[in-house]
């Protein structure tokens, strides 16, 4: 597939995830994600790999987890009502350190909503969806040409820390048809998780030295027990608050503690900026036009544009504030990323929120950011 | 500069092939960018289709279309939902037996003959392709070159022949009716 496309967001997506090594997908097809498992049902045999229809979305990330314990890169896709039922198995690939990427692509929520239309909705259920404590890592495409990168990020995210990585596009970037450039096989540095660097009977799981122990794969002679419940080393149940406390926080180490590495996002036209406009996803493009605009009228408007929506770049958020005299935060929802923005803002922030259907046009960001400096 | 094309007919008619052809022509052969979005009513089979094409000469920021710039119906349902959203100096093509647009309606518009030619030809379905003519000779929004090849990667082996003596035939209709 190397060369250049004009290919929709959705199907870039699955380019990217194949790049990067994906040959199992499970999945259950829903608007406007359903590209995505149907260009996987075509391609997924085409390169050796698997692909199965399930008969929901929660058996679907089962099934992820399942062929990501066997060896296989792994993913699924779905849309809002479909990401709810996936809340209880992140829940699961995290607690089995199971490698894996999620897709959201959103739509108008709540419930079955907007089935055909854009929205920002699911950010903090990406968030915070699933129960207990853990940390998230999660991408926010803005062209199609994202679609195929992030994907890439994604998996070998996923791969590196052994958890997994969500990929939150939404109806516009999933849908829409532009360029796409497929750099070649070499060009494309792809991760896998850590194996076990001794022969099998040398091998003890109990060594918790590293953060991201080495993931032993069924068939290779390495013993290794998984659970859902709180677990030693070996995998072995233990239900007790002590080893929780040596459990869960190495799981949300594995990301904190690489949060410089992982957190990704971009900055422009901040150097002399007065007001600062932040946005992630579709909103990426109307944004930087917006900015643009507000240049041409003396407004000395920057942009920071979020990567990484989760781990949140705080650092960047906090040097933004330090900058401007105010900051506004434009997203498809009715106010999501905006709460994280003002935990570590220090100065007034604020928000340019719609429920969704429709992507906020430039020329309404123009508007309020010309509010926000008055 | 920045171009808005929007086409809308009903599901059948090949209105998204029609913007997959158009902006693969653009993006692949003519090298410019473009971004086409495409939207349709589920609840029935022959329900309204519309793709919504945007050129450009810089990288397209914002991907919908706000006023167009050409307006193209194959359905008198497609030209009703959407009459209103082409500007005023904008250019009209209308299928000429499928679409009646409404007294008073005063924007430049070329009415193509696109489904009788078709059937003319012997396969109705070229019908889209023979807008595609009479479009990229009436605006220039692609070159015939682009076009041409554009076409020919979208459409089943064994088709060239017609498909772009359909493609010839619009050119042609675009020629005569334009004026």
């Amino acid at each position: 597939m190397t060369g250049e496309h004009f290919m929709k967001g959705d199907e870039a997506l699955v380019e990217g995830s194949i790049a990067a090594g994906c040959r199992f997908y499970a999945g259950y097809p829903i608007t406007p994600s359903s590209e995505i498992a149907e260009r996987m049902a075509w391609r997924m045999p085409l390169v050796g790999g698997d692909y199965i229809q399930i008969e929901d979305e929660m058996g679907s990330l089962a099934a992820v987890i399942g062929a990501s314990c066997a060896g296989a890169k792994a993913m699924t896709a779905t849309s809002g009502p479909g990401f709810s039922l996936m809340m209880e198995h992140i829940g699961l690939a995290i607690m089995l350190e199971a490698p894996c990427v999620v897709v959201d692509i959103q739509r108008g929520g709540p419930s079955t909503g907007l089935p055909t239309l854009m929205s920002q909705g699911d950010m903090m259920q990406a968030r915070w969806g699933s129960h207990g404590d853990y940390e998230m890592v999660a991408y926010a495409p803005g062209t199609v040409q994202e679609m195929f990168d992030f994907a890439i990020k994604a998996f070998n995210t996923a791969e590196r820390f052994r958890v997994p990585v969500l990929v939150m596009g939404d109806q516009i970037v999933g849908q829409m048809t532009a360029r796409l450039v497929i750099p070649s096989e070499e060009e494309i540095e792809v991760s896998y998780r850590p194996l076990p660097d001794v022969p099998p009977e040398e091998y003890s799981p109990a060594d918790v030295s590293r953060l991201v122990p080495p993931m032993v794969l069924p068939g290779e002679g390495y013993g290794l027990h998984m659970t859902a419940l709180t677990h030693d080393e070996f995998g072995y149940p233990e239900t007790s608050a002590s080893r929780q406390e040596s459990l869960v926080p190495r799981l949300i180490r594995k990301i904190k503690e690489n949060e410089q590495d992982i957190v990704e996002y971009e900055e422009r036209l901040l150097d002399d900026a007065e007001v600062g406009l932040v946005v992630y996803g579709s909103m990426k493009g109307p944004g930087w036009e917006a900015v643009q605009a507000a240049r041409k009228e003396g407004i000395k408007a920057g942009i920071l544009r979020l990567i990484t929506p989760w781990p949140f770049p705080r650092e960047p958020v906090e040097r933004l504030s330090e900058r401007v005299a105010a900051i506004l935060v434009a997203e498809v929802n009715m106010g999501q990323m905006v709460h994280s923005v003002r935990e570590y803002a220090r100065c007034p922030v604020h928000h340019l929120g719609h429920p969704g259907g429709r992507i906020f046009h430039p020329d309404e960001i123009l508007r309020a950011l010309r509010k926000v400096i008055t | 500069m920045r171009t808005e094309i929007r086409m809308a007919g009903f599901g059948g008619q090949g209105i998204i092939t029609m913007g997959k052809i158009l902006g693969r022509a653009a993006v692949i052969y003519d090298r410019r960018p473009a971004v086409l979005t495409e939207d349709y009513g589920p609840e029935k089979i022959g329900g309204w289709s519309k793709a919504d094409l945007v050129l450009s000469d810089e990288e397209i920021q914002y991907p919908l279309v706000d006023r167009l710039d050409i307006f193209l119906a194959l359905s008198q349902d497609g030209y009703e939902m959407f009459h209103h959203t082409l500007r005023v100096d904008g250019q009209a093509l209308f299928e000429s037996d499928l679409v009646n647009p409404e007294k008073g309606w005063k924007q430049r518009t070329t009415f193509i003959p696109a489904l009788q030619t078709a059937s003319d030809m012997g396969k109705k379905v070229v019908a889209n392709i023979v807008m595609i003519g009479a479009l990229v000779e009436l605006t220039q929004v692609v070159s015939v070159k682009a076009a041409k090849k554009a076409i020919l990667d979208s459409i089943p082996k064994g088709t060239e022949d017609l498909n772009e003596a359909a493609f010839s035939k619009g050119r042609e209709l675009a020629r005569e009716e334009g004026g």
